[in-house]
């Protein structure tokens, strides 16, 4: 640091003289050390412990850092600390313990459900304040305006709109002083399940309390940067790492590939671990990690890549799908000949022939990209070590998945690892896989010290996983009467320089791309296909929404050939019960897609009669718009394919009567510790709101699996069920009664069956209590019934089917290409809705991200690794969402109910697709259909009018 | 100006010509140019320089303080032929940007894709450049030198945008096309100002055009051809690709220069027709490609 003479600047402050900067953050004086163009936002987390700023960009492009300064919203992150000398800073924390409005907003919130994963609501709500300020009744128009540089990727932003539009409006909040207080005691149990009740965990996220990634490593924890590869394909020579060490002062350790005591590798399909910690001499993408290097944050922060010891030697690489399937394709894997990772396959009946005989049949190649998560948190964690133990604290969608690997990297016993994870800002999938763990582990591990790190954006989004891009030919036939007889679809799809999710892509991809549809005469293949890109993974619907993409716009293209309405062409196909799948599975009772077309049925109408209206008076006008409807099913199978897939939920009963539920189901917004708490509550008997939550913690809480494939609710749901039913058997044998009609715990009083001949009391505190301190305690486990599927992909891979169908009406600019979505509406069979408004919450984000697939998302390798080149939706980019909640209960569901997570996405970019051509005649078979796509498709005649 | 000022702001001249030393003003574009490295040492931060703040009205027109946010334009009284600048402000980033991005900051950072510069070329904006030597003024179409560069030596500083006397009646709008709502930056944008005399005549035509060549550029042609018109002519199907010739967009991921071009037409034949319908009508309205993704 250069000092400047400070009687030159006396009020052209430059930056880089060393004194104190004086500011008020929440109220409080504070002298902040260091650079005065150090920016706000880590100034406010480091130095004032303001963990509620969320650092989501460091670019301006997310908003998560925003913050009030005399009242002004900024981005703390592009505002030098120094340019707050003398000035009020104003955070989440500060003003929700001393402002009125914002108090106000953070109920609206909770009650509205307008915080998800809870990562972007302290931006939203200081936004929010700002406005509520100038305007307390604001218009959906200034909502929107005043929110529109917050991003959010799990709410759709409806219900963020709602709660500040209703924040200053007297409402009947269950909430109105804070947070939910434990009922002490417990009387007749109201039923949760089928209520809306804020969510359990809501009331941290809305404060600013929860903590994330980021927000958890202790303060002395030393920082570790990752050396990435900054080519798609390279060789390279690391230099003489311990001199590098030695001439750097406040570096401890350089790790790369010979510091790993066990494997050098990880994955997430144990036939297919296959993408290294630390590359050795050649990386296979650009962001592939070579090296970490360990010491004091500033000493960390401020090293040059360019000083690293490494020669870097730049090779050709392979980015596209056939040419890597070339002979002489240069091979990235040994294992893996013409770069095929792996196949899938589902055939029944003969599709061949019955193509060859359909009185109607079209066909049609369609594409899509590479699709970022885009969570607003970026990876993030820590890690230490505590005796023998090695703790890795930080975001994760599933703990023990994540144990076991880094035990076998770690080369340790998986008993010897606790993974905690953190709150999770936003998973979507990508933080089912290793991300930084492995290397906090191993310098945690190595330096005996805490360890922490957390991925830039332009990180998170070159290394962690992505969508599968997707090319897929597909043709379908139709006999006389409109019905599907003949299917074929053969897709491939990249998956990036390792295989990551690749194989589960593979095979769900032919189960599922027949559509919700009885199909007799099908062949689905798709080859998963190694290229040096970012690996491409697990992202909501594996594959599944590519593929719908397809069949659902082709299903468009059928229904115009047999002259029907598109509904009802798609109600005459729709898959009923007792009806074969494509993989030979029938379900007696519990098929909901024609349910969910039913109660789409006079929308539909109503929207073709509106856009028919608006259209006759554009033309009259000359106005270049058109309006279209379009409409698209889903479905989708919970759990894993054809695979065990068990949760285990433990519960216990304390000496004082408190009721504990060890949740290991990670909540990544979705809803999980609510809606598991619901169902247990119910089933045992008691209020929800007397339930204690152990959060997720591999030594606190048993295994209830990954949160992905839609399983959550149904298996950790289930599993949660048998472990209430396990603790009132338990409670049956204690109080001799033969059934448990009421159960009531005041304190250590038990009693059941008050009022009734058989009543019985038992006083806790007298029994025994095990070494958790529980005197009753009871695991329940659920595995999924499935069957594995044979050489034809025949068989039952899942216990359950959820299904969806969603409509889309749009203004088509036809001499733009652009698009104005006008209404979604989205009726999805969740058998039994636990808490509907989580079930909308669910429906609005995963519509949300359907938008961005279908409009305007693309993750380009190196040249769109940041969120103002990848664009995903903003507040003003999403229309009123209608749901309609159709339950058709399942058998196997804890109390009917189906997963929802992934379905919620599937329909709706084919659905804005198909509303596009209805507009404007444009079939755009390649996403995103940008405005360049539409209108060339427009007019090349693919969209005359 | 009073002394303190002249002292304040010649003391950030003396050091600017001393050494390169980067200028911080918003730090909407400063920052994220880092891309996650620690701040350098020495800045020179220009925001509490008195003197540079401020919109005013001169004898030659107007003077925007180097400093002026898009939020201050927003909340400054003026004249209808500003209604293209307010409505390029309101389109900047988000609400929070606006609150802290400058006018100079966007001129100095010379993206093909600013959303500032359309509309002050519309408006012939000059900007003052001071230094130890002394003070300049540049036209601005003559500050921007391609894209990342301009004029600006390295012990300059911008010290505020000029904008000459505009008639009262003239008229302005302008429109973005972005892929997203907010936080987009342009595919293409397009600028218009227009003012008829008491014949129904365009005495005054000023069209601009951002994303579509290196530097955001005026249609000197296009708006020779409409000069003189009559309003109540359809004048929009005046508006020829020929006439557009000035442009040479590139092809990136936002877009082809193909599409580039058509959405450029599109956009300027829009503004145009939306102008003359207020001209006609009389109505002071922002004109406005009020059916792209762009309303305000």
């Amino acid at each position: 640091m250069t000092p400047l003479e400070p009687s030159l600047f006396e009020s052209t402050p430059s930056i880089g003289a060393a004194q104190p900067i004086r500011f008020t953050c929440n109220g409080a004086q504070v002298d902040a050390c260091g650079s005065p163009a150090q920016r706000l936002s880590s100034v406010l987390r480091d130095h004032c412990d303001q963990r509620d700023v969320k650092i989501g960009c460091n670019a301006g492009d997310c908003g998560a850092c925003t913050v009030l300064v005399d009242g002004k919203a900024v981005c703390a992150c592009l505002t030098a600390v120094g340019q707050v000398a003398g000035k009020q800073v104003d955070t989440l924390r500060g003003l929700g313990a001393s402002d009125e409005l914002m108090q106000q907003l953070q109920r609206s919130f909770l009650s509205c459900g307008a915080a998800q994963c809870g990562i972007c609501t302290p931006g939203m709500l200081i936004a929010a304040v700002a406005l509520l300020r100038q305007s307390p009744q604001p218009s959906e128009q200034a909502v929107k305006d005043a929110l529109g540089g917050v991003l959010c990727r799990c709410t759709g932003y409806r219900k963020i709109i709602r709660a500040v539009m209703q924040a200053t409006q007297s409402m009947q909040s269950p909430l109105a002083d804070g947070p939910p207080a434990i009922r002490a005691q417990q009387s007749a149990a109201q039923p949760s399940v089928g209520v809306s009740i804020t969510r359990l965990d809501g009331w941290p996220k809305v404060s600013g309390t929860d903590t994330f990634g980021d927000d958890v490593a202790p303060a002395d924890a030393r920082l570790c940067r990752l050396l990435r590869s900054p080519y798609h394909h390279a060789s390279f020579e690391l230099g003489d790492l311990q001199a590098f060490v030695e001439q750097h002062p406040g570096i401890d350790c350089v790790l790369s590939a010979s510091d790993i005591p066990g494997e050098n590798r990880f994955g997430v399909i144990p036939p297919f671990i296959d993408q290294p910690v630390f590359a050795q001499r050649h990386t296979r993408f650009r962001g592939e990690v070579v090296a970490a290097i360990i010491g004091c944050a500033d000493k960390v922060e401020a090293l040059l890549p360019e000083d690293f010891p490494i020669v870097w030697n730049e090779l050709p690489a392979l980015l596209d799908p056939f040419e890597a399937q070339q002979d002489g394709a240069c091979q990235l894997h040994e294992h893996a000949a013409r770069n095929v990772l792996c196949e899938g396959r589902v055939q029944c009946g003969d599709a061949t022939a019955s193509l060859e005989r359909a009185v109607s049949r079209v066909s049609a190649t369609f594409t899509t990209g590479f699709i970022e998560h885009a969570y607003i948190e970026p990876e993030a964690g820590f890690a230490r070590r505590v005796g023998d133990t090695l703790e890795i604290h930080g975001c994760t969608q599933a703990p023990y998945m994540n144990r076991d690997s880094l035990a076998r990297i770690m080369d340790m016993e998986p008993s010897a690892l606790r993974i905690v994870p953190s709150s999770v800002g936003g998973g979507f999938g990508s933080k089912l896989d290793l991300s930084f763990q492995p290397y906090v582990a191993l310098a945690a591990w190595k330096l005996g010290v805490p360890v922490r790190i957390a991925f830039t954006r332009q990180e998170s989004m070159q290394s962690t996983t992505k969508r599968h891009p997707a090319h897929m030919q597909v043709e379908i036939g139709i006999d006389e009467a409109g019905r599907v007889c003949g299917f074929r679809f053969d897709g491939v799809f990249n998956t990036g320089a390792y295989a990551s999710w690749g194989p589960t892509v593979a095979n769900r991809v032919p189960i599922h791309a027949s559509g919700p549809y009885y199909t007799p005469d099908y062949s689905a293949r798709t080859v998963g296909v190694y290229t040096h890109s970012a690996p491409a993974g697990a992202f909501r619907g594996f594959g599944v929404p590519q593929a719908a993409i397809a069949q659902e716009s082709l299903f468009d293209e059928l229904a115009e050939a047999s002259g029907m309405d598109r509904l009802e062409f798609r109600f005459l196909n729709a898959l009923d019960n007792g009806q074969r799948t494509v993989t030979g599975q029938r379900f007696e009772s519990s098929v909901g897609i024609r349910a969910c077309l039913d109660a789409l049925r006079i929308p539909w109408q109503q929207a073709l009669r509106d856009a028919g209206q608006f259209n006759e008076s554009a033309r009259a006008s000359g106005s270049p718009l058109r309006r279209g409807v379009g409409l698209a099913s889903g479905w989708y199978g919970c759990g894993n394919t054809s695979l065990p897939n068990p949760s285990t939920i433990r519960s216990g009963i304390r000496a004082d009567g408190v009721v504990c539920l060890h949740q290991g189901a990670v909540d990544i917004g979705q809803g999980s510790n609510t809606v598991i708490a619901q169902i247990f509550a119910d089933t045992l008997g008691v209020p929800v709101e007397a339930i204690t939550l152990i959060d997720p913690d591999s030594t606190l809480t048993p295994d209830a699996g990954k949160t992905s494939a839609s399983r959550q609710t149904f298996v950790s749901g289930n599993a949660a069920r048998l472990s209430a039913l396990a603790l009132r058997a338990m409670i049956a044998r204690h109080t001799n009664c033969t059934t448990i009609t009421q159960l009531e715990i005041a304190g250590a009083s038990l009693t059941v069956n008050r009022d009734q001949p058989d009543t019985a009391s038992i006083s806790l505190s007298d029994l025994p209590a095990n070494d958790l301190g529980y005197v009753f305690m009871a695991e329940g486990s659920y595995d999924p019934p499935t069957r594995p599927l044979d050489e034809n992909g025949q068989g039952e891979p899942y216990a359950l089917y959820g299904y969806a169908a969603q409509m889309v009406s749009l203004d088509v600019d036809t001499r733009l290409g652009t698009v104005t979505l006008d209404r979604v509406t989205a009726a999805h069979d969740v058998g039994r809705a636990i808490n509907p408004n989580l079930v909308e919450g669910q429906i609005h984000g995963g519509v949300a991200q359907g938008v961005g697939l279908a409009l305007m998302e693309e993750f380009i390798p190196a040249r769109t690794e940041n969120l103002h080149d990848y664009l995903i939706p903003t507040i003003g980019d999403i229309p009123p969402v209608d749901t309609v909640i159709v339950e058709v209960p399942d058998p196997h569901g804890p109390f009917g109910a189906k997963g929802l997570g992934e379905h919620v996405l599937i329909p709706t970019a084919p659905a804005v697709l198909n509303a596009i051509a209805h507009a404007s005649g444009a079939r755009i078979r390649s996403v995103p259909a940008t405005p360049e796509r539409i209108l060339s498709a427009i007019n090349t005649g693919r969209g005359a009018n | 100006m009073s002394n303190r000022q002249l002292r304040s702001l010649s003391s950030a001249l003396e050091e600017l010509s001393r050494s390169a030393i980067p200028v911080l003003a918003g730090g909407t574009d400063f920052y994220p140019a880092l891309r996650d490295a620690p701040a350098p040492d020495r800045v020179l931060d220009v925001t509490r320089i008195a003197g540079l703040q401020g919109v005013e009205k001169t004898a030659g027109g107007w003077r925007f303080g180097a400093l002026s946010t898009w939020t201050d334009i927003l909340n400054e009284p003026l004249p209808p032929a500003f209604d293209g600048l307010k409505a390029a402000a309101r389109e900047v980033g988000s609400v929070q940007i606006q609150n802290a991005a400058t006018l100079a900051g966007n001129l100095c950072n010379a993206s093909p894709a600013a959303d500032g510069v359309p509309p002050l070329l519309c408006l012939d904006a000059s900007v003052e450049l001071a230094s130890v030597r002394g003070t300049r003024i540049l036209p601005l179409d003559q500050f921007i030198l391609a894209p990342r560069s301009t004029a600006l030596a390295s012990d300059e500083l911008m010290i505020a945008i000029n904008v000459p006397s505009i008639s009262d009646h003239a008229i302005s709008g302008f429109s973005k096309l972005g892929a997203r709502r907010y936080l987009v930056i342009s595919i293409v944008m397009a600028c218009i100002t227009l003012e008829a005399d008491e014949q129904d005549r365009l005495v005054s035509v000023r069209i601009s055009v951002g994303a579509c060549s290196a530097v955001a550029t005026r249609l000197r042609k296009l708006e020779h051809v409409l000069l003189g018109q009559s309003i109540q002519d359809d004048l929009v199907s005046l508006v020829t690709p020929a006439l557009l010739s000035g442009l040479n967009p590139l092809s990136d991921v936002r877009g082809s220069a193909d599409y580039r071009l058509i959405a450029a037409g599109q956009m300027i034949g829009r503004l145009l027709a939306s102008g003359l319908h207020t001209l006609l009508h009389g109505r002071r309205q922002p004109a406005q490609c009020d059916d792209t993704e762009v309303d305000t």
